[in-house]
């Protein structure tokens, strides 16, 4: 047991030494792309997920002449309706009282000028036909379709992230294709050593495990270097962000990744950079035969 | 200890190496392997720690059958098997000491015990001095003895030499034979591929003469 972690040890300690910083800057840089963009996408999503995506019809009542209950029954009995809620004025103005920068704007008012109103879940599409419909009924001051652009934005969104992903497969498999690359350079500059040890009874898993963390530890390194590459340029962004933000009575910021997510990078990173060792050494160690 | 039976060895290309070889070597036994370049003493020696596997026949060292040997059975073999070149194979990116701990590094052996045992293995071949030098600084004959202090530092049972003499003059191959029979006589067993049958004779061990890819 000693003896397989000093072997451990001594591959660990070998791998080190033979680190490239120029890799690792390259695998850095690639991953900083797909990773960077992850954050902005998510500090985006922290604003839009406020925003309700469901296709939802607000019904505002005329308090004048609005027969809540009759209206309300109508509405559930519709075949195209799949929820109904009621939100009577108070609630409404609480849940605005919620929304970023109104609550000085309600203070200033006074007195409640919203009105009670039917929050209507349409069952899919065809939800403009809907409003227009209940737009016509007697009792119903108003009606707005309002998660249209919301939904655009969420399609939007869906796009952003796949093309994302598309980008993160890609730099992905260039961090594979670098570090088998690195590797096999490593096994060609030690070619005589790997012989030598070959004929003098060194095992194969012996001979490999210096290379398994070279791959491993450049791509680790090079996650890091991508986390402090994103953090560095979001702290450069947030110093404009900050101020626009706050003209807008806003406290937004980019947010660096959750520690979950960082931690995902890191390890993501480590287990390519591991998948290209161990191609390159499936590859060109067991080629390297005396003879 | 070594066993060949109606061993053949093709290469690719046709060329036919050894042909129908056929003897043995008993443990503690040193037998030199004459020849000219060429007539197969290098591929024999191969076969016994399976660098090379045969065509046909087979070769059975310390009970095992090397030819049916996997692919990862073959290193715990080589450990067994001390092995000297004509070339050395030496590393020149490290010290005489680190060269004869190379086979130390995968055998696990406690690191104060491994220390001790390559100054022991550099002692016997009188080079103990010169462990912090780096192997380009030495002689041929010292360069030799270098591998062959990393040949036995495992303690093998059997020491194969191919040529170890061929580039050294008279004196330091002496002194590499010497060497050789020294360990002999402490039950090592040697078979030592050379081409100079004049030194040969003047130790009276037992002499296998291979010609044309057969043994005499």
């Amino acid at each position: 047991m000693t003896a397989w972690l000093r072997q451990h040890r001594q591959a660990f300690a070998r791998a080190l030494g033979r680190l490239g910083p120029l890799n690792i800057l390259v695998i850095g840089v690639a991953l900083a792309l797909p990773v960077g963009g992850y954050a902005l996408l998510e500090s985006l999503r922290a604003i839009a997920g406020r925003l309700t995506l469901e296709p939802q019809i607000s019904v505002f009542l005329d308090a004048k002449r609005a027969d809540r209950d009759s209206l309300g029954a109508r509405l559930r009995s519709d075949p195209r309706v799949s929820r109904v809620r009621f939100v009577p004025r108070e609630q409404a103005l609480k849940e605005l009282a919620g929304v970023q920068g109104m609550s000085e704007l309600i203070a200033a008012l006074g007195r409640n000028p919203l009105p009670d109103a039917f929050v209507v879940t349409a069952r899919d599409d065809g939800m403009e036909g809907l409003a227009a419909e209940l737009a016509r009924l007697p009792g119903v001051a108003h009606v707005q379709a309002d998660s249209l652009w919301a939904r655009r934005l969420a399609g939007l969104a869906r796009v952003g992230r796949l093309g994302l992903w598309l980008l993160a497969g890609l730099l992905g498999a260039a961090l594979v294709a670098v570090t088998f690359n690195t590797i096999r350079l490593q096994i060609l500059t030690q070619r005589q050593e790997i012989e030598v040890s070959k004929l003098l009874g060194a095992t194969d898993s012996f001979i490999g495990r210096p290379f398994y963390y070279a791959g491993l530890l450049q791509g680790l390194t090079g996650g890091a270097v991508a986390l402090l590459i994103v953090a560095a340029s979001l702290g450069l962004l947030n110093r404009e962000v900050g101020p626009l933000a706050q003209s807008y009575g806003s406290d937004f910021r980019l947010a660096f990744l959750s520690m979950a997510d960082a931690l995902a990078v890191l390890g993501f990173a480590g287990l390519l950079g591991w998948l290209g060792a161990h191609l390159s050494v499936q590859r060109h160690l067991r080629a390297v035969e005396p003879t | 200890m070594v066993s060949f039976s109606a061993v053949a060895k093709r290469y690719p290309g046709g060329e036919e190496a050894l042909k129908n070889v056929t003897f043995s070597v008993e443990p503690g036994e040193l037998v030199f392997i004459t020849g000219r370049s060429g007539a197969g003493k290098s591929t024999l020696l191969k076969l016994i720690p399976a660098i090379e596997r045969p065509s046909s026949g087979s070769v059975v060292v310390n009970g095992q059958n090397v030819g049916a040997l996997k692919r990862s059975a073959i290193p715990y073999l080589r450990r067994n098997v001390g092995l000297v070149f004509q070339d050395q194979k030496l590393l020149y990116d490290r010290s005489v000491y680190d060269n004869v701990m190379l086979p130390l590094a995968f055998s696990s052996h406690p690191p104060r015990e491994a220390a001790r045992r390559v100054r022991a293995a550099l002692d016997k071949v009188g080079l103990l001095a010169r462990e912090k030098a780096n192997p380009i600084q030495l002689s041929g004959g010292e360069q030799q003895r270098v591998a062959i202090a990393r040949a036995v530092v495992n303690r093998p049972s059997i020491l194969l030499a191919d040529e170890p003499t061929a580039n050294l003059d008279g004196e330091s191959a002496r002194r590499i034979l010497d060497i050789f029979v020294e360990f002999n006589q402490v039950g090592v067993t040697l078979l030592i591929a050379t081409h100079d049958l004049a030194l040969v004779t003047q130790y009276g061990k037992r002499v296998l003469h291979v010609e044309a890819g057969r043994v005499q």
